[in-house]
């Protein structure tokens, strides 16, 4: 045997491979910084995380404390609530309702760390043909079955004194409204943005209700695991200190506040005019003081108290629940609401207050 | 010593091994499901097969806190009519473009191109388009079905057809059959048990069809069910249902090959010795 032919030996080529599995495997000793995944989708009020990431405003304030965090952009929106949900990540943006049904409901506790901003206007209900919501009696209404589409359905319905078993909801999937909107036999839908935007500057298209009339109850949420967050507060200072950063910026009137605007439009497959429409229907909170003063008012409560009535009606919490009482959602106050034993979503202003005082 | 190729298991072991794949895949489960429930008792992502087989039960029997229907049949029901109405509509679209792009030359010169290409469009990439032009009703939903699973049909039987030897169109013709006569008592018949392979084998794209086209508009149906649910990762309804569709799946597919066995006896021992 040649030296030539006992170099390519298959013997040596697996351990060769073998090393080289366990060499990139393994992890480097050298650093022991602690590490956090983060899993964002696109939509308006996430889109500053995008920018965030890019422009390396998290990796500093990473940095200052000594962590590392990486942001995961997810597709699709539900999904990444269930990677979160399974253990995959540490951290996730999410409606309050999607928090309580989801990972709440499936005994992973959550903190609602930094309240980003409530829809005030970016969800809607649109009739063809008509610019009264009581017409929408008797009607097919398109909509994601069981999103918050639906709880703003209920909560339209509920103003005009109708009833959901009025009418007949069509589960369908938010990328194909738009299409199905076009259709000649859809005659009423419910949606949120960039597909309302679409599907309102059609023909004979009528927004009937939208979430501006219910102020505050649509919230979007950065929440994180409540035990790694207990063990690893320097992550939740971290992020909410890159937040407010980022809204700073953001909300500059000047030539960076536009930069920022135009890259989260891109981001977000949009232009400057789309993306300013969105942020106009949004109601951000760009200060820090101004979030942790919503999160620490009544307002969470009497709106979980809705959504769970609605989570609980629909099935939600799946058939373990017996009641709406099932799960339990802790206020910035300390208080309570539903289950003391099982307290699996909990709202605080610790975070963002500190953003506010200037402690991190 | 004999070759492993040569190596022959005796009828009680050649079971016992078949089943064994489906025993480790259960107790690999089962040790994950436990280990994850013992973290977090509400962990909905692995359930354990008690709750899965409770949770089961109760789609089956009881009715729905919401909306009154006994879930698991209303979806049953809805799924299966829209893919054996698929199915048999693809079927006949097949059999009858089949047959005669098959025989005729003039159409095949016409058409086949016209069929290949057909089938190389991936359905779901022209939904928009399909909503637009068939509504968001159950037609669009059948109508996915077909688009997806005849033209493959068409062309299968093409080629059946074209395979049949050329001595028997002959031997008809010195018999003074017609074309048409040709088709109804020379082709037709050999081709029939083909076509319920041609089915049998279009059998999985129409349950993926069905399937989507339930996750992307509907108000029941097992597709329907199970990205519902997916919004609250309701893994007790979700793995139950796929069993069930796979169970499902199975029967139809044993009903077809059953019916060709039945039907067409001799085409069966034609082929298996």
């Amino acid at each position: 045997m040649t030296r030539q032919h006992r170099r390519f030996s298959p013997t040596r080529l697996f351990g060769a491979l073998l090393a080289l599995t366990l060499i990139v495997a393994s992890p480097a000793p050298a650093q022991e910084r602690e590490s956090f995944r983060i899993a964002w989708s696109i939509y308006v009020g996430w889109m500053p995380w995008s920018y965030g990431d890019q422009e390396g405003i998290v990796q500093k304030w990473a940095d200052k404390y000594d962590i590392d965090i990486e942001l995961v952009q997810i597709n699709d929106y539900i999904e990444s609530i269930n990677l979160y949900t399974a253990g995959s990540f540490d951290g996730v943006t999410v409606t309050n309702m999607d928090a309580l049904a989801i990972p709440a409901a499936g005994g992973v506790d959550t903190t609602a760390l930094i309240v980003g901003d409530f829809s005030n206007g970016n969800d809607g209900i649109v009739l063809k043909g008509s610019s009264d919501l009581a017409a929408i009696e008797g009607r097919r209404v398109h909509l994601v079955e069981l999103s918050v589409s639906h709880y703003l359905l209920a909560r339209g319905l509920e103003s005009v004194g109708l009833r959901e078993r009025d009418l007949r909801v069509v589960n369908t999937a938010d990328a194909d409204l738009v299409a199905a909107f076009a259709s000649r036999d859809v005659q009423a839908a419910v949606a949120w943005n960039p597909q309302l935007n679409e599907i309102r500057r059609q023909p004979g298209a009528n927004v009937v209700f939208d979430s501006s009339q219910i102020p505050g109850e649509i919230m979007d949420l950065l929440v994180v695991n409540s035990e790694t967050l207990q063990a690893h507060p320097e992550l939740g200072k971290a992020l909410a200190g890159a937040w407010y950063e980022i809204m700073g910026v953001m909300s500059g009137d000047d030539t960076a506040g536009e930069r920022a605007r135009e890259h989260m439009a891109e981001a977000a497959g949009t232009d400057l005019a789309g993306f300013q429409t969105q942020l106009d229907s949004t109601h951000m909170f760009y200060s820090a003081s101004e979030a942790a003063d919503f999160a620490a008012s009544d307002q969470p409560r009497t709106t979980m108290e809705r959504v769970r009535r609605f989570a609980f009606e629909n099935g939600l919490f799946g058939e373990r629940a017996r009641s709406a009482d099932f799960v339990g959602i802790e206020f910035a106050d300390g208080s309570v609401l539903g289950s003391e034993q099982n307290v699996r979503l909990r709202f605080t202003d610790r975070y963002m207050r500190m953003a506010a005082d200037g402690e991190l | 010593m004999k070759r492993l190729i040569n190596l022959q298991p005796g009828k009680p072991l050649g079971f016992v091994l078949g089943l064994l794949p489906f025993v480790v895949v259960v107790l690999v489960y089962m040790a994950a499901s436990a280990a994850r429930l013992a973290d977090n008792p509400n962990d909905p992502l692995l359930p354990s097969l008690a709750a899965m087989v409770d949770n089961f039960q109760r789609l089956a029997t009881e009715e729905n806190r919401r909306t009154g229907d006994i879930v698991l049949w209303l979806d049953t029901q809805a799924s299966l009519y829209r893919l054996g109405l698929g199915v048999l509509i693809s079927a006949l679209l097949g059999l009858a473009v089949g047959m005669v792009n098959g025989m005729l030359p003039y159409a095949r010169h016409s058409f086949s191109p016209f069929v290949a290409v057909l089938s190389m469009i991936p359905p779901l990439a022209v939904l928009p388009v399909l909503f637009i032009a068939f509504g968001v009703g159950e037609l669009s939903k059948v109508v996915l079905i077909v688009f997806g699973t005849a033209p493959f049909i068409m062309r299968d039987l093409q080629q059946r057809v074209e395979e049949l030897p050329r001595e028997q169109f002959t031997k008809a013709q010195t018999l003074g059959a017609s074309s048409w006569q040709i088709a109804l008592r020379v082709v037709l018949p050999q081709v029939l048990p083909r076509l319920l392979d041609a089915v049998r084998l279009s059998l999985g794209a129409a349950w993926l069809f069905l399937i989507a086209s339930e996750a992307i508009a509907a108000t029941e149906g097992l597709g329907y069910r199970i990205f519902l649910v997916r919004r609250y990762l309701d893994m007790e309804t979700i793995l139950p249902y796929v069993l069930w569709i796979t169970l499902l799946a199975f029967l139809f597919d044993l009903m077809l090959r059953l019916a060709s066995r039945l039907l067409f006896p001799w085409y069966q021992s034609g082929r298996s010795r």
